[in-house]
């Protein structure tokens, strides 16, 4: 199989105008005739079916939460990148380019980050116009703060709340179409299956989370827009309901899934502290404007942070990057808290933890000026932690926060089957190897306002659409097949909870598929997943029936296909022979122990086929090539 | 420490519901009062028995999915926190719990803890965003908003929508939740051109749906994990009485609120 | 898998009368004229200490002329039926909005008085109504003989028996209390909030309250110590 990311000819700069006008367009007195699917409501599903209600088509948007507005879109705190150069730093679309795909470590394709850069701007004004109360200088300007992997002031936001407040302008454009009668809002509802009639996605199976029952929704086009698989982990920064069950069942279907080792560690989280943690909650990285990271130079010092004379600190990212200093990119603010911590010099009980330390800007600015840019974000350190970071520097440490991978989607967003679009963290497209802070949010605006409702509108334009049999095999079969899984699950009744199982799993994948990586680990661990999914099925204990709210019900099926991610996500990972970005082989790296590329062999994105119950997954690659920004070695030194 | 735990079961919107009492006899007081809840569960689904319905997603206190009574408030005792911030380090060893859902009529239950909150959704459609399509948008500066304005904006836009003020509310009036998107809306310019349509369909919305008046009493506010204030209240009414008066033709139509959950009767195409 | 289509039904909107909010505004409106009416009553009662010729004067010049009497009678009239009208149906809506009760409920931000409004409203118009009885129409006069036009004598006459002061007390108090959550949300329903003024209004409205009820039952005191004779 050959992927072909159907990437317009000429400059990069005309490209995505020149897709737009070679795209066919639909009549709008025939959008109304067309159905679309959209599942999920967070930043790229709102946006897109909010977008493409606007635009007249019939949409249908599921989500699994009871309301729209709760989608994990909501927990982002620390802004969105926008290449507007409001602060006159040099800014440009083509620098927030380079930077993103610099900061994805190269393997991201051009094309596709250089139309985020151009969309960053609309981005603002869309969310702006819609009362997404951005941050303002007093004299009503828009203000900015500095993030990762970035030299210029470019993230908008608002409080430590950005993502609440761009999903809730999605979520009123949606409530808006949702009133025009345009958008029909399906919530409490899982999508289960994908329906693919002739080669085309016309439909998914849905389990209704609130009567338990099955049903099928036809459309023209799906379009998903999930989020990522962070949780695979188990403890993740994402929210406990966030799931890969809709990719992963598109991908036994015949999506392609790619890169699914590139994951990313988030490097300022609250440390874990006992074994019945549930979840890992993200302190911004836009906390390391004003904080100082630090350990001790001293291994074991178990002095309080306040005893450690400024000289026995080691202020190990600036001393390592003096030019990007606190702001390195995440990856490499991750991988050198952990090296500090495997050294034996980490904080905090566990010993897995950094100080954050506010104590220099308070003195250079003054606490009321630190509560005002972090106020809230202070707070919830303290609700969790008990200790006052105004006082005592605060303890973090990274954690499993985004997923790059996903969805192989060409430059229409569309997967390799044709007439499902994937959207936001579901698709791998625009961060390659690593995210910089503050751009996915972009990305999925980017995708649900700017991109799928052109793309889907000539897809639409372009293929004829018979009229779905309800009795056909396609979806006999399709409905049957979630039935049996369903039953399956409830019936094993064995010894062990789904969450026992999910803490497992996402402990293998931790330690072998976590920070860094080795051939050997990864090898154990493909064993370990398969045994342990071997024991799933035969051994889990699903309480309950299939017939009303069942939130067991649900974990099972999603830990289910986390299992199977999982496998291919070491795979991936195992056949990467090379360090970029989030992944990590520690046999691949520079003598001073950063990532070592290898562009002659790997410079590809890996697609995955899906290769049968205990088959083979089948690795196609698409190339990547790059015309603007020369690959190089990365360095924020 | 020790917990005994006194929680609201009820198995579906029909069925009668009882309080049944748990021990936990190790909770670590650094956990949160979810996390105690899924160590309870874990031990039930162990037994055999059916895991407590409680709703949660994001457990970072934003998604605004959470949400029950501990002993009689909403949200427990922390002010400006969710049961899923709440660590239990804030109860007493050997402390009783009561837990119970949000109660109000506007809420229907579906299982334990887990109501349906549908009607906030309503109320936003009514009128609660800015008619702006995709693409009609001018330069994000091209409007100056005062950093004052744009503040309080968002101090009324912080809303999670989880109901805690209806909840306790002694006469479940959703007036807070209303009038935070009045108020955040009405405050930008970009809101002022809808600024009386938003307020006749929001509050007539408001009012088909089962919710009690405002009192004017404030318990809502004292709940609220944003600490949204009663201001946005007086928002709401201002904006609601000028543009009833100023009002020229009856246009505003409310949706009828709906409580099945069945999707067999809709559209499937 | 039906294919039947079923469309939001949509209806017209509640009148302003009809919702909840409209309903609070015409009892904030009310409420303040009732407030005014208070003020006003309280300054021609404090007349007894003038003695009684001239808080005789006083009643005489308010029945001046009839008509115009009768005018803002029916005003207040109109005021009180739809306070309470509100009120009741406000009242029965509250009810139903949360048809299963909490086994266990905390007030943990609200007032005293703003919890007690819906009976410290019916007892105060229980005592207006006995008190229209007592000094207005004269109907109900224990103790003494009503004498029309002698206002001063029916005053010091009523309030000399001991239950229809305490009577007047009790009820005052509770009218105080009405009024402390009265005053300031009557702005807090029409839609005025502001920061800074109203933790000051809601001083304001404790202190005015209190202010009223003193001045009130200083009369029936003073009749029952002596100092007004």
């Amino acid at each position: 199989m050959t992927l072909d990311a159907h990437i317009p000819s000429g400059p990069i700069e005309q490209a995505w105008d020149k897709a737009r006008f070679e795209m066919k367009l639909v009549n709008p007195a025939n959008k109304r005739k067309h159905t679309i699917l959209v599942v999920g409501s967070g930043l790229a599903g709102a946006s897109a079916a909010a977008s493409l209600g606007e635009l007249g088509y019939k949409v249908r948007c599921f989500c699994f939460q009871d309301s729209p507005r709760r989608a994990h879109s909501i927990a982002a705190q620390g802004g969105i990148n926008a290449a507007k150069n409001y602060q006159n730093d040099g800014d440009s679309i083509f620098r927030l380019f380079y930077d993103t795909v610099k900061g994805g470590d190269f393997r991201a394709r051009e094309a596709n980050v250089y139309r985020l850069a151009e969309n960053s701007l609309k981005i603002i004004d869309q969310c702006v116009a819609q009362g997404v109360p951005f941050a303002r200088e007093y004299g009503g300007m828009l203000t900015n703060r500095s993030f990762g992997g970035a030299q210029v002031s470019r993230t908008f936001y608002a409080r430590g709340q950005t993502g609440q407040q761009l999903l809730l302008g999605a979520y009123q454009a949606l409530e808006r179409q949702v009133h025009a009668g345009t958008v029909t809002m399906i919530p409490r509802t899982e999508m289960l299956d994908l329906i693919v009639v002739d080669g085309q996605a016309r439909g998914i199976v849905t389990r209704n989370l609130v009567t338990g029952e099955l049903d099928v929704y036809f459309g023209d086009a799906v379009v998903l827009a999930t989020g990522g698989y962070g949780n695979v982990y188990y403890l993740s920064t994402n929210a406990k309901g966030s799931n890969a069950t809709a990719i992963w069942r598109a991908h036994k279907r015949g999506a392609l899934f790619a890169n699914p080792c590139f994951t990313q560690i988030h490097p300022t989280c609250i440390p874990v502290s006992g074994d019945y943690q549930s979840k890992l909650t993200l302190m911004s990285e836009s906390l390391r404007n004003d904080g100082r990271i630090w350990v001790p130079k001293q291994k074991g010092d178990k002095r309080p942070p306040s005893q450690i004379p400024e000289d026995e600190r080691d202020y190990y990212l600036e001393r390592r990057y003096p030019s990007f200093g606190n702001l390195v990119p995440r990856d490499v603010a991750s991988r050198n808290a952990k090296a500090v911590c495997d050294e034996g010099r980490g904080v905090g009980e566990t010993g897995l933890g950094v100080y954050l330390d506010f104590g220099d800007a308070i003195n250079r600015l003054g606490e009321h000026v630190i509560r005002e840019r972090y106020g809230n974000l202070f707070d919830m350190y303290q609700r969790i932690t008990d200790e006052n970071p105004y006082k005592v520097p605060m303890r973090i440490y990274p954690a499993i926060h985004y997923t790059m991978g996903g969805l192989w989607v060409d430059y229409h967003l569309q997967s390799t089957i044709p007439g499902l679009f994937v959207a936001g963290e579901a698709n791998f497209s625009d961060h390659g190897a690593n995210r910089l802070g503050a751009s996915a949010l972009m990305q999925g605006l980017s995708d649900g306002y700017f991109i799928i409702p052109y793309t889907v509108g000539n897809y639409i334009a372009t293929h004829k659409f018979a009229k779905v049999d309800e009795s056909s095999s396609e979806v006999k079969s399709a409905v049957a097949g979630v039935e049996q899984t369903i039953d399956k699950l409830l019936s094993i009744k064995g010894k062990r909870t789904v969450d026992s199982f999910h803490r497992e799993l996402g402990k293998i994948v931790w330690d072998e598929c976590g920070m860094s990586r080795t051939a050997q680990g990864l090898e154990k661990a493909i064993g370990q997943i398969r045994a342990l999914r071997e024991e799933f099925w035969q051994n889990v204990t699903v309480p309950g029936s299939g017939d009303d709210l069942n939130q067991s019900l649900e974990k099972a099926g999603r830990v289910a296909d986390f299992f199977e991610l999982g496998e291919l996500m070491c795979i991936d990972a195992r056949e990467r022979n090379e360090s970029c970005g989030g992944h990590f082989r520690e046999e691949y790296q520079t003598t001073d122990g950063e990532a070592k590329r290898d562009d002659e062999h790997y410079s590809y994105a890996a697609a995955w086929g899906y290769g049968g119950a205990d088959g083979k997954p089948m690795l196609t690659k698409e190339p990547l090539e790059f015309h603007y920004v020369h690959p190089s070695q990365r360095s924020y030194k | 420490m020790k917990l005994t735990l006194k929680i609201w079961r009820q198995k579906g919107p029909s069925d009668k519901g009882k309080f049944i009492t748990y021990q936990l006899n190790d909770v670590n007081p650094e956990m949160s009062m979810l996390e105690c809840l899924d160590v309870l569960n874990e031990s039930l689904i162990e037994r055999g028995e059916e895991p407590v319905a409680f709703e949660h997603d994001c457990r970072e206190g934003i998604c605004g999915s959470c949400g029950f009574m501990i002993n009689g408030v909403a949200h427990g005792p922390l002010p400006a926190t969710t049961v899923c911030q709440l660590t239990m380090r804030h109860f007493k060893d050997g402390q009783q719990l009561v837990i119970e859902p949000w109660r109000a009529a506007a809420f229907p239950l579906l299982k334990d803890l887990v109501v349906d909150r549908r009607a906030f959704d309503r109320i936003i459609e009514a009128g609660g965003f800015v008619s702006v399509s995709t693409g009609n948008a001018p330069d994000g500066n091209t409007i100056p908003v005062g950093k004052e304005i744009a503040d309080r904006a968002m101090d009324a836009a912080a809303c999670i929508g989880c109901g805690a003020c209806v909840a306790a509310c002694p006469n479940a009036s959703a007036a807070l939740f209303t009038g935070a998107k009045i108020s955040h809306l009405g405050l930008l310019p970009q809101g002022k051109p809808e600024q009386d349509r938003r307020a006749l369909g929001m509050v007539a919305q408001m009012n088909t749906e089962p919710f009690g008046s405002c009192t004017n009493i404030g318990e809502c506010t004292g709940v609220c994990p944003k600490e949204i204030p009663l201001e946005v209240i007086a928002h709401m009414n201002r904006d609601f009485w000028q543009a009833s008066w100023k009002e020229r033709e009856d246009l505003v139509q409310t949706i009828a609120p709906v409580t099945s959950w069945s999707n067999k009767t809709k559209t499937k195409s | 898998m039906s294919t039947s289509t079923v469309q939001a039904f949509k209806h017209q909107a509640p009148s302003f009368w009809q919702s909840t909010n409209g309903k609070k505004v015409v009892m904030a409106v009310t409420g303040c004229i009732l407030f005014l009416f208070i003020i006003g009553h309280l300054l021609g009662n404090l007349l007894v200490y003038a003695g009684p010729v001239r808080y005789n004067a006083y009643a005489a010049f308010l029945h001046f002329d009839d008509t115009l009497l009768w005018i803002i009678r029916s005003v207040l009239i109109v005021a009180v039926v739809l306070h309470i009208t509100a009120t009741v149906q406000l009242a029965l809506r509250n009810k139903k909005a949360r048809p299963v009760d909490y086994s266990r409920k905390e007030a943990i931000n609200s007032s005293f008085a703003s919890r007690t409004m819906y009976w410290s409203g019916p007892i105060v118009l229980a005592f207006v109504i006995f008190h229209l009885l007592e000094f207005t129409a004269g109907y109900i006069h224990p103790g003494s003989q009503f004498i029309r036009g002698d206002v001063y004598h029916n005053v010091i006459a009523g309030f000399s028996v001991w239950w229809v002061s305490a009577w007047y007390i009790f009820a005052l108090i509770l009218l105080g209390i009405h009024l402390r959550h009265g005053i300031w949300s009557m702005f807090q329903s029409v839609g005025y909030n502001h920061k800074k003024h109203t933790p000051l209004l809601k001083k304001a409205a404790l202190v005015i309250a209190a202010a009223i009820i003193l001045g009130y039952i200083s009369i029936p005191i003073s009749v029952l110590t002596g100092l007004v004779k």
